[in-house]
């Protein structure tokens, strides 16, 4: 009973200590010039811009590897081919790598010291210290998310299903969109909600290749730190407020989404 | 039904798993509108034909007809092989009544029927198996019978030409499965759609089925009625495999063709001492050891006929046999 108590005890104090603190701590520091300066930091252009550029991210990465997901989770789960077990490895690769590196690959790829990047810049596109980086540098590290939840999802639940509804004459795309997708639709929805919330908190890997231009390269993680560097703790503060509030509707999502999945 | 039930040739197909052979070198032909159970143990390659048959599995060598044309030019779409699996594979997301209008709502347009008619004949399919008021729960929500006959209902929904039924009654209990493999043949003598169900029960497979296949190793042992299967095994494996059987020496006699007398008659019989008496039954079972060989017999014999003789274990008796079969080996 007492190792029990203590138990819990050690727990809640961790939580407390590593989580809710520095939560708290969060909005302390945002508010503590009153409501008028925090909400004063979210209309400064460069934060504004910093938003847009993550929405923006996010809006492209959380759809195209929704897609990319979900094929390759089917290919995987539902059929036998060679190279499948490597194809699995790949998936889990940016996992496995730092983001750092995940930034410096595109960097090497198509930075102006790489050999694309003559090239590149003759045909004046700009993709390192610029947009299309940032855009790049999310989509790697958001890649494994839905694939990962998928895969596990569509094995356990066989290829039984699939066999059935081709056997009573539906087309392979029928058999996908009316047969394999509804059996996994929350586990889809919970990898998306996963996905999401990288693309928007990604650090490492989008600061190797935004070059930190305020207004134009700065997601919102990104303008935190620059905020912060200048000792403008209230805008850094408020700033990451948001990132907070993403998380926990992040939490109250997922926790949602668990629940429908094991109902 | 729109379309006309077929016939089905197999002709010396062959097929591996690896290193293994499913299917070794088998023929078969099934009549239009009949009732025909691919019987043997696991390994036998009897599930393996039926997927082949469905087009669910390609073999490696020989050719299957229906109605004569070649089916490696049908696809699996168009074989129109109603397919009842095993662990029934019914869409676990969809109620009763949409798992039963699939096979019509896939059609293409064209040779879809509205969605009020595929309705009503979804309806319609459910009461011919007896599961009307079930239309809107899931899957999940059902016994396992009643699921059994939703996927039953779901495969004829497409009008099948042929009935594929892959150990049908095998995940139910002994009293479900004894009430539906009744029914089933009931519907069969409705419908005559050409039927193939894989079993492993001899049972079942000698209750209900027009033929039976006895299958062993990816070969097929033997293809006959019933009673021509149980009455006149081909090889010693059908023998063994259906119904019990005494080996003595190279002979093989049905425990119920063994004649038991107490005391000797004049006839030539074996002398043998009794070990054991069951009469909880229809009939009463007796264990018999051979003296000299040392052998062990059972034997089964009328209820009135073990009370006349009240042969009790220790005692003396002699034994005849009232048909013996030798297979050459």
């Amino acid at each position: 009973m007492i190792r029990r108590l203590f138990l819990i005890g050690a727990a809640l104090a961790f939580l407390v200590l590593f989580l809710f603190v520095p939560l708290a701590a969060i909005f302390a520091e945002a508010f503590r010039r009153g409501a008028g300066a925090y909400f004063a930091s979210f209309r400064d252009p460069d934060a504004l811009s910093a938003i847009r550029l993550t929405l923006l991210a996010a809006a492209i990465a959380v759809p195209l590897n929704l897609v990319f997901g979900v094929a390759a989770a089917w290919a995987i789960a539902k059929f036998d081919f060679a190279g499948k077990s490597l194809l699995t490895s790949l998936i889990d690769l940016p996992f496995a790598v730092s983001p750092v590196v995940s930034g410096l690959i595109y960097v090497l790829l198509f930075g102006a010291q790489s050999w694309l990047g003559p090239w590149l810049s003759a045909h004046h596109i700009k993709i390192i210290f610029a947009v299309p980086g940032i855009v790049l540098a999310t989509l790697f590290v958001t890649f494994p998310f839905v694939a990962r939840e998928l895969i596990p999802l569509m094995q356990s639940q066989g290829r039984d299903e699939e066999i059935a509804a081709v056997s009573l004459g539906a087309s392979g795309w029928q058999t996908f969109l009316r047969v394999t997708l509804p059996n996994v639709k929350w586990g889809l929805l919970y990898g998306v909600i996963l996905c999401n919330a990288r693309a928007m908190g990604e650090f490492g890997a989008v600061s190797v290749v935004s070059g930190h231009i305020r207004g134009e390269t700065t997601t919102l993680p990104l303008h935190v730190e620059i905020l912060y560097n200048e000792y403008n703790f209230v805008a850094a503060f408020a700033v990451a407020s948001l990132l907070a509030l993403l998380a926990l509707v992040t939490l109250g999502l997922k926790s949602f989404v668990e629940w429908r999945m094991n109902p | 039904m729109e379309n006309e039930p077929m016939s089905i040739e197999v002709a010396r197909v062959s097929k591996k798993f690896g290193a293994f052979p499913a299917l070794d070198d088998v023929s078969l032909k099934l009549e239009t509108g009949e009732l025909v159970a691919l019987l043997g143990p696991s390994g036998s390659g009897k599930t393996t034909l039926l997927r082949l048959i469905g087009g669910l599995e390609q073999q490696e060598s020989g050719r299957i007809f229906f109605d004569g044309a070649d089916a490696a030019n049908i696809s699996i779409r168009e074989r129109q092989a109603g397919f009842v699996f095993q662990h029934y594979a019914l869409f676990r997301h969809m109620s009763v009544l949409k798992n039963v209008a699939f096979g019509l709502s896939v059609r293409p347009r064209a040779k879809r029927p509205p969605r009020a008619e595929i309705e009503r004949r979804a309806r319609e399919l459910l009461k011919l198996v007896q599961l009307e008021g079930v239309e809107r729960r899931l899957p999940a929500q059902l016994s396992g019978g009643q699921r059994q006959r939703v996927a039953l209902a779901r495969a004829l929904a497409i009008e099948p030409r042929v009935l594929l039924l892959d150990e049908p009654f095998g995940a139910l209990d002994a009293k479900v499965r004894k009430e539906l493999r009744r029914w089933l043949r009931k519907l069969h003598d409705t419908l005559r759609i050409t039927t193939v169900f894989v079993t492993h029960d001899q049972e079942e497979a000698l209750e209900i089925a027009d033929r039976v296949v006895v299958m062993n190793q990816g070969r097929i042992e033997q293809i006959g009625a019933p009673r021509e299967v149980y009455d006149h095994p081909a090889s010693a494996f059908v023998c063994r495999f259906i119904g019990n059987v005494n080996e003595v020496g190279a002979a093989f006699i049905r425990p119920h063709d063994v004649e038991i007398t107490s005391r000797r008659n004049g006839a030539p019989s074996l002398d043998a001492v009794v070990e054991f008496v069951n009469t909880a039954g229809a009939v009463a079972k007796m264990d018999l050891r051979l003296e000299g060989s040392g052998e062990l017999l059972e034997a089964e014999l009328p209820r009135s006929r073990e009370a006349e003789l009240a042969l009790k274990p220790g005692d003396r008796a002699f034994v005849k046999f009232r048909d013996v079969r030798t297979f050459p080996s």
